[in-house]
């Protein structure tokens, strides 16, 4: 899913990228500090959420909504809890998040954008995850110094974003590769890969145990967000 | 006594120091502005745009941690928004302590 942020407020619109950002199949394509601006990029664009303050300076949430034609479905994030009614005489209006935002909230928020984009989501499940159509594949190719070099999947312990690149830890062998990790994970089987957290990626038949929040993969110890822990959890065949 | 803290801050980055530091460094820019626009339209006894600036205010002391004076903010700002200006002095405090803070990290 798409997504634009609108807040007035600097730290009000880190924080919520922060939170988008732990969630795999949203990408925020754009912030604006102010809703006239939204307007001129919506006039362009299309997007699936908008995540949008009420109460900003000029122009608040409430006229954006009813300025723009076909809104999308819309998050409130406000510090105001008094215009939760008037909010959902909106049907566009899917859910009211009050400041100071949380994680688990967040969450339960996307899972009720996701119910009703319901073919947003699966369509880019199937197009951004060629990974589940090449599940006979069995090895990657990466570009390293102009040479192809072959890494099969199975001897993967674990990917982690560096930068601008990516570093490749296998059986063999550790490759630094330039790329990132939203490319990588997309080529690879979910039948054994799994984002843990936004810097790694493991091969879940590599681990070693679990503790609390980190995994052990041969000698590395790999944090998980709280918000890929379920999944995690989900993939394993726990007694 | 008013202690802001970065316990939110921390518990939001879960670890990624990178995020830390780049909401630490927008809050340090930003409430100083936010606070002298309060200061300005309070003086000024415009209070309802005085108003405005409590609620944008409001977030940042929830950002640090200031559960109890985000209620007295929240009241302040009602008294606001009906022209008065009962729970300022409370209100200054917590910019206070939260402009020290600020400055001490």
């Amino acid at each position: 899913m798409k997504c634009i942020i609108i807040d007035d407020e600097a730290a009000a619109r880190a924080i919520i990228a922060h939170l988008c950002d732990q969630v795999d199949n949203l990408e925020v394509v754009e912030e604006f500090p102010n809703a006239l601006q939204a307007i001129k990029f919506l006039n362009k664009n299309q997007v699936d959420v908008i995540f949008l303050d009420i109460h900003m300076p000029d122009f608040t949430g409430f006229d954006f909504i009813d300025t723009i034609k076909n809104p999308p479905k819309i998050v409130l994030t406000t510090s105001d809890e008094n215009f939760a009614i008037t909010a959902f005489e909106y049907d566009c209006i899917v859910d009211y998040l009050v400041k100071p935002l949380s994680l688990p909230r967040f969450l339960k928020s996307i899972q009720k954008v996701e119910n009703f984009v319901p073919s947003a989501t699966s369509n880019q499940e199937e197009t951004a995850n060629p990974s589940t159509q090449e599940s006979s594949q069995k090895e990657l190719y990466v570009n390293i110094d102009r040479r192809l070099i072959k890494i099969e999947f199975e001897k993967i312990f674990l990917i982690e974003a560096k930068g601008d690149y990516i570093l490749i830890k296998t059986e063999d062998k550790n490759y630094t590769v330039h790329s990132t990790l939203k490319k990588i994970e997309d080529k690879l089987p979910e039948s054994l890969f799994l984002k843990v957290h936004r810097s790694y990626i493991i091969n879940f038949k590599k681990i070693i145990d679990i503790e609390d929040n980190s995994i052990l993969i041969a000698q590395d110890v790999i944090p998980i967000s709280r918000a890929n822990r379920p999944l995690l959890m989900k993939k394993l065949n726990l007694l | 006594m008013i202690q802001p803290s970065l316990t939110y801050i921390e518990e939001l980055a879960d670890g990624n120091e990178a995020f830390k530091a780049k909401l630490i460094e927008i809050v340090k820019q930003e409430l100083p502005e936010e606070i002298e626009l309060y200061y300005k339209h309070v003086e000024a006894q415009l209070y309802s745009e005085a108003a405005k600036d409590v609620h944008k205010l409001k977030h940042k002391i929830s950002i640090l941690g200031l559960e109890k004076e985000y209620h007295l903010a929240v009241a302040y700002e009602e008294a606001l928004r009906e022209d008065h200006c009962d729970g300022k002095i409370q209100f200054e405090d917590i910019l206070s302590a939260m402009s020290l803070f600020v400055k001490s990290i």
